[in-house]
């Protein structure tokens, strides 16, 4: 089944006002919809009561929505208009740079051989080989927690990334308009966090 | 291409932004590197634990949120 097809039919629902469809919304865009938000404004808290006023927007909007965009994008953008608005109001702009994150190596640089070395900038030890661990290995839930306190460690603007693009799987134009940064900041910032993400798990993974 | 410069490149290389010489370098590095392919593999599966790990979470903010929506309803 489409991703079309499924958000024409929660739509349908939705404007026959059926709980259930706008439970499987809220399980569907809820959290990245406090990830975007987190994008303009600076505690979870002010996050929180932005996005229970964009689902307050979404259920007035229904029926001026026109499909020109997917539902989620739209949803998106709403909260990131709040956020917006918001943000001015608070009068405390947050500097991309704090949002951003500072611009560090995917690796820690001591994994790699000098320049001096017979290959430089090769690895010292190469990675472990991921595709042979058992499933469970990777799907238990101390696992899972650790990527999940990865992310939440990141600065906001990489989490509003990673989570637009990895959990949701939104489109980078879409990321980047809902966002707006630009293409190139859009790949360096998941590129970091997916980084990190990964870098917390190996340490996790080396330990079992 | 060093390994150490791979690593920086991933993301470009998944998102399809590295031009073709950047590309062809990126591949026939891959070719004589168990190490980097290794450390593909681990990006490739961190992607995909991301999602699993969000099915995970609780969802505190379901119940509170159905009470809105029955209110706005009978608004």
């Amino acid at each position: 089944v489409s991703e079309a097809t499924v958000e024409a039919d929660l739509l349908t629902r939705l404007r026959a006002g059926d709980e259930r469809a706008f439970e499987a919304l809220v399980m569907r865009y809820h959290r990245t919809m406090l990830a975007v938000a987190r994008r303009h404004v600076s505690t979870q808290a002010v996050a929180e009561e932005v996005v229970q006023e964009a689902w307050l927007g979404v259920l007035k909007g229904l029926d001026r929505f026109e499909g020109r965009s997917a539902l989620g994008t739209w949803i998106l953008r709403i909260v990131a208009n709040i956020a917006k608005t918001r943000g001015v109001r608070e009068a405390r702009s947050v500097p991309y740079a704090a949002l951003a994150g500072d611009d560090e190596p995917a690796v820690e640089p001591e994994r790699f051989r000098g320049p001096n070395d017979q290959y430089p900038g090769g690895w010292w030890a190469f990675p472990e080989d991921w595709t042979r661990l058992p499933e469970q290995a990777l799907l238990q839930r101390e696992t899972l927690e650790v990527v999940t306190e990865a992310i939440e460690a990141l600065p906001p603007l990489q989490r509003s990334v990673i989570t637009m693009r990895d959990v949701q799987g939104c489109h980078a134009e879409d990321v980047c308009s809902v966002l707006e940064i630009t293409d190139g900041n859009q790949r360096v910032l998941l590129h970091r966090a997916r980084s990190r993400v990964r870098a917390a798990l190996e340490a996790h993974l080396d330990d079992v | 291409m060093t390994c150490r410069q791979l690593v920086e490149l991933v993301t470009d290389y998944f998102e399809d932004a590295l031009t073709h010489e950047e590309r062809d370098r990126f591949d026939a590095h891959l070719e004589v590197c168990p190490g980097c392919v290794h450390y593909l593999d681990q990006v490739r599966i961190t992607m995909r634990l991301v999602r699993d790990a969000d099915a995970l979470e609780e969802r505190p903010e379901v119940s509170a949120l159905l009470e809105m929506f029955r209110d706005y309803k009978r608004m």
